[in-house]
């Protein structure tokens, strides 16, 4: 006890200044059009619910590092919940299997009005390594619509989070 | 006299109701004079027992003449009155809903029988209430008893249902033993002795004899009220009848043993030692404790509210065993608060027990079947009885504002007064009660969600209930009374509470306490310290409920609403095989008590012949222990069997022994008779 | 007049506390676990975005699951009517006492649970089955906690039994009163679903009790549920404070003593959320079936709490 609560005590607030981790990142994110009344209600709380459409969990890594402390996507509002009903986001990995195609369908079903779909990782954008594998149906944007795609394999925790900021119209311009 | 021609309308009604019943016999006629008869001398009952609780006027009747029941006497007080209440208010709703429930039995059993005896036994429990010697309450409780037997023993082609008439014969033969023992014991001898004189010579009797008294009462009355170990006839016996009957039985026949134990413990014998009221206190905590532990493991609908009766009837004892403790210190005012919550719970749970056996009798002739892992879906398919159910379910888990709660909240109030108790050793079972009170409601909550969750909602798991049909118009009626009594009683506790004060003034030397336990609008213990007022409760829930969607449209809060399907991690499809069951939600509870439940496991799995790695079948049985029936009845019945195997060898065939038996027999007899 | 003033006014002040109590405890765990966190008015927003969501309903359930949110909220904002937040004793102390707010909690709960069933998943039923098991549990520790506390008022009325710890400010450290408050505190983490009971924070289903029920429900109907949730949280919160420690509370209707009130609760509750911050980051979750081990515990606690009161009288 006296050990957790030491090093607790001892640890500072590790939480990086975003404008400085995302200062030279040089990755395109794709960021389609989004209503203007979407992202000034789902503006300072998003809630995230990560779709896995068969990927193989490099993304999923990434997406993880997002909660620690060093990038804490709490303080922007971003949360992570467990059931798409919950959900305002949906941020979805993979090139889509054909197993996971229906169930992507029906989690995007599942999910209330007005929501956004982030597609992380070059198999979400376009298969990847993938392309043209006999298991995968397509990119996500051919099984769901899609808002905002952020490159990479796998992409960093900071791009996603840019992208998934760049979503709600939420970059921290001088912070 | 008012009182009078409703007495006089009540007995003939049944009586008129009970013969022609047994001449028409067969069809729509039969059921409909069956149920009139019933009907008319329910609601004749009701109001009477209203009219001489409100008045205070009462009524007798002696017949000294009537062969061959000479030495009858009839006299209706205040508790009379108030269990007259209770007769005619489940009666009514009864009669009605048998109408319409008894069309399933047409042609299969006989209607002639079965409408003859309700009749009988409302007339028998009528007469009971107001029987004024020991010989009219011993016909009277013989006939009720054997009318329910006869009830019981409707649907007479299943082995279930005649093991369970057997099983309640003789256990109410056993219990009529002993109060046949404890009138003689109080009357000195002579059956036709009345109350009064008994009160008189109550004072007399020794101690000894008073205690001797009280346990012969206590088991006599209890092995009709269901306390336990007493108990395991009710869980036979309340299941297998019909469902209206089944009501009756739960709501009124079983409560007739609460009427006997304060008329004799209280009325008659005015109160005794401490012991008395913490030996009704211990049995009926324990009962209310067993009683829903038993509940949780049920699955078959009508068994587990027959073990809710056990855990209510526990309730009822630990008010009055509170009274009791109360009243041996001379603590009248809490003494009368605890009786009063005793009595009011026994209304309330006539009312709400009566309500869910007749929904669980809605349900039966819905889907055919008992079994809750055979339901589901059915507030679609069954509206109206899944509202009833649903206010039965709240109701009985002791929820505001409906009644269960506000009998609940008197007898714990009733419990928090122990510390006035000047003897700490005794003051000190006073929280455990409480304790053990509040974790009897707290599972009573948990199994009622099983209950009506399992039963009514999601999706039907199995074919009859995919195509259940609501009940006809008459069963929705009698739910719907019922119903309406137990909302009624639950926001107007002000009104019944002042009656039962005038109910127990007078009895056993407690001070008239109509005034005490109401304030206004709500429910106050003695000096207004602690109130409740379930009325203004609901009003306030309702105003807050009515001022949210206003609030909702105020701030322009997105009113879309849109169906899906339920979400399951994306499965695809969604089959009755992936809801919960009702063994699944008992499962937690299970695991925690399974020091009580010692629960067995059976398994068996079918492997696929050519690989070990598929499995082809699984077969689970899973049971619990039952204690009592295991570890005093079993017993007792291999005791009775061997005297019966020994016993029997009187019986040589020979015609000479007969005789010499017969020759024996009659020298006996003159001897004893010369002495 | 001013009694209806006064009620209204709580109900309206602990409507405003609750989402802040909740993100107040978040930010604190977030601090000890070294990162910056949401800030503690994050709630807030949560509470408004889902107002503006739609809601989706599964197919297979009925009325109730759309009716339970409305009746949930309904009877928790009652409750915050009955309890001492800032005064006692209150106008409303005739209407309810601390048995009826136990009550209508739990009516609260059965609903919840109901509607858990309702749609007919796994994972509903789950949860219902778990909540309903540890309320159930949990009953016999609140009631004799209850009973500990009316000994020494003579009665379950709220505002008196504030009033006696008021005038017997000695009693505070009378180990009934001790025993009974660690008692309620280990009762108030089961019936919140904090850890070590429940998780709020969960993502995985099987460790889940309340949300468990909540994780088919979607726009307003998530906010008035969540919004209740945060209240039965305020709720306990009070009522520890104010039952066992109530200097702070009104007892005169003045301006000052009302506002003295305000900061005093405010105070109070941070200082309850930081101790459960702080025990969330320590322990780790039970498993179910400890549960009932721990309220096991709490009974004992409270049940010493009573005999020792009633022997030390």
């Amino acid at each position: 006890m006296k050990s957790l609560f030491g090093k607790i005590l001892n640890t500072p607030i590790v939480t990086e200044s975003f404008s400085r981790a995302a200062e030279d990142r040089q990755i395109e994110i794709i960021a389609g059009e989004i209503d203007a009344r979407v992202r000034k209600l789902l503006g300072r709380s998003l809630h995230i619910r990560e779709v896995d459409a068969g990927s193989c969990n490099g993304c999923e890594i990434e997406i993880t590092a997002l909660s620690n402390p060093y990038y804490d996507l709490e303080r922007f509002g971003l949360h992570f919940v467990a059931s798409p009903r919950h959900a305002d986001c949906l941020l979805v990995t993979g090139p889509v299997t054909r197993n996971m195609a229906e169930p992507l369908r029906l989690t995007y079903e599942a999910t209330p009005d007005p929501k956004i779909v982030v597609a992380v990782g070059d198999c979400a954008r376009d298969c990847g390594v993938f392309k043209g594998s006999y298991a995968v149906v397509g990119s996500v944007d051919k099984v769901i619509p899609v808002d905002v795609v952020v490159p990479g394999c796998p992409p960093e925790p900071i791009d996603i989070l840019r992208g998934i900021l760049m979503a709600i119209d939420r970059l921290p311009s001088s912070r | 006299m008012i009182v009078k021609a409703l007495f006089l309308v009540m007995i003939t009604a049944w009586i008129a109701g009970a013969i022609a019943s047994l001449v028409t016999g067969r069809g729509v006629i039969a059921r409909s004079v069956t149920a009139l008869g019933a009907c008319v001398g329910s609601a004749a009952c009701l109001l009477l027992g209203v009219t001489a609780l409100v008045t205070g006027q009462s009524l007798t009747l002696n017949s000294t003449r009537l062969l061959p029941v000479s030495g009858l006497m009839l006299r209706l007080d205040g508790l009379g009155a108030f269990f007259l209440v209770i007769i005619g208010l489940v009666g009514l709703a009864s009669a009605i809903y048998g109408y319409g429930y008894s069309a399933n039995y047409e042609g299969r059993y006989s209607l002639r029988m079965a409408g003859a005896m309700l009749n009988l036994l409302l007339l028998a429990l009528g007469l009971q209430v107001m029987a004024y010697n020991a010989l009219t309450f011993l016909i009277a409780w013989e006939a009720m008893s054997l009318s329910a037997y006869w009830l019981v023993l409707t649907e007479h082609d299943k082995t279930e249902t005649v093991r369970a008439a057997v099983w309640y014969i003789a256990m109410t033969h056993a219990g009529f033993a002993a109060l046949m023992a404890m009138f003689l014991l109080m009357a000195g001898g002579d059956l036709t002795t009345s109350f009064e004189g008994m009160r008189s010579n109550a004072a007399a009797l020794s101690s000894t004899l008073r205690n001797v008294i009280f346990v012969l009462g206590l088991f006599g009355f209890g092995s009709k009220a269901g306390i336990v170990p007493l108990h395991v006839w009710l869980p036979m016996a309340h299941p297998v009848a019909p469902s209206h009957v089944s009501a009756l039985m739960s709501g009124v026949v079983i409560k007739m043993g609460i009427y006997g134990l304060a008329r004799v413990t209280l009325d008659l014998l005015g109160g005794g030692p401490v012991w008395w009221g913490v030996v009704v206190l211990g049995v009926g905590a324990i009962s209310a404790l067993l009683g829903v532990l038993y509940a949780l493991m049920e699955h078959d609908l009508k068994r587990l509210l027959a073990y809710h009766s056990v855990e209510n009837i526990g309730i009822i004892l630990i008010g009055i065993g509170a009274g009791l403790v109360f009243h041996s210190y001379g603590l009248t005012s809490l003494a009368a608060l605890g009786f009063i919550g005793g009595l009011y719970h026994t209304l309330n749970h006539a009312c709400f027990k009566g309500l869910l056996f007749l929904g669980a009798g809605s349900v039966l002739h819905g889907t055919h079947t008992r079994n809750m892992e055979e339901m589901g879906g059915l507030i679609k398919r069954m509206p109206v009885t899944a509202l009833c159910f649903l206010i039965g379910a709240i109701a009985i888990s002791g929820l505001p504002p409906l009644n269960g709660f506000a009998s609940e909240w008197l007898v714990f109030q009733s419990l928090l007064g122990g510390f006035n108790i000047p003897r700490p050793e005794v003051a000190v079972i006073m929280p455990v009660a409480v304790g053990m009170l509040a974790l009897t409601s707290g599972l009573a909550a948990a199994c009622f969600v099983k209950a009506f969750g399992i039963t009514f909602l999601a999706i039907p798991r199995s074919r009859e209930a995919e195509q259940a049909s609501e009940a006809p118009f008459s069963m929705r009626a009698g739910m719907a009374i019922l119903a309406l009594a137990c909302v009624a009683l639950g926001l107007a506790p002000f009104i019944v509470v002042p009656a039962l004060g005038r109910v127990l003034a007078g009895l056993g030397g407690l001070p008239d306490t109509h005034p005490a336990f109401t304030l206004k609008l709500s429910l106050a213990t003695p000096g207004g310290a602690s109130r409740v007022s379930p009325a203004l409760l609901a009003l306030g829930t309702l105003i807050i409920l009515g001022l949210i969607p206003l609030a909702l449209r105020a701030l322009r809060a997105n009113r879309r609403l849109r169906f899906g399907d339920s979400w399951g991690c994306g499965r695809i499809g969604q089959t009755p095989r992936m809801e919960y069951t009702a063994t699944s939600f008992a499962e937690p509870l299970r695991r925690v008590f399974a020091e009580l439940y010692r629960p067995t496991k059976e398994l068996t799995i079918d492997f696929h012949p050519e690989s070990k790695y598929f499995v082809q079948s699984i077969e689970y049985k899973s049971e619990i222990t039952p204690w009592f029936e295991k570890y005093v009845y079993e017993p007792c019945l291999w005791l009775v069997r061997l005297l019966a195997v020994n016993v029997r060898r009187l019986q040589s065939g020979s015609l000479h022994l007969y005789l010499v038996y017969v020759a024996i027999a009659l020298v006996i007899l003159l001897l004893s008779a010369r002495w | 007049m001013t009694g209806y003033l006064l009620e209204i006014g709580q109900a309206a002040l602990a409507l405003l506390l609750a989402p802040g109590l909740v993100g107040f405890i978040r930010v604190v765990k977030a601090r000890l676990q070294g990162r910056r966190g949401a800030p503690p008015w994050q709630p807030y927003y949560d509470l408004r975005k889902l107002f503006g969501k739609e809601a989706v309903v599964s197919r297979n359930a009925s009325w109730l699951f759309r009716f339970a949110p409305y009746l949930i909220f309904a009877t928790t904002v009652v409750v915050t009517m009955l309890v001492p937040l800032v005064a006692a004793p209150l106008p409303f102390d005739a209407v309810g006492d601390l048995l009826t707010v136990v009550y209508l909690m739990l009516l609260g709960t059965f609903f919840l649970a109901l509607a858990g069933l309702d749609p007919g998943t796994a994972f509903g039923g789950m949860g219902a089955s778990r909540e309903m098991t540890v309320a159930a549990i949990a009953e016999p520790t609140i009631a004799l906690a209850i009973f500990g506390l009316a000994v020494g008022a003579g009665s379950t009325n709220l505002g008196q039994i504030v009033a006696q710890t008021l005038s017997h400010p000695g009693a505070v450290i009378n180990p009934g009163h001790l025993l009974g408050f660690a008692a309620l505190f280990i009762v108030t983490l089961a019936e919140t679903g904090r850890l070590p009971v429940d998780n709020p924070a969960t993502h995985l289903e099987l460790t889940m009790i309340h949300e468990a029920m909540t994780l088919e429900y979607s726009g307003r109907y998530l906010a008035l549920i969540e919004w209740a949730a945060g209240l039965k949280l305020l709720i306990f919160f009070s009522l520890l404070s104010n039952l066992f420690l109530p200097w702070g509370v009104a007892t005169a209707l003045t301006p000052g003593a009302l506002a003295i009130a305000v900061i005093a609760l405010i105070a109070k509750l941070a200082l309850l959320g930081l101790a459960v911050a702080l025990i969330e980051t320590r322990i780790a979750k039970l498993r179910l079936f400890r549960v009932p081990e721990l309220l096991g515990v709490s009974f004992v606690l409270a049940l010493l709490s009573v005999t020792s009161s009633f022997l030390l009288r």
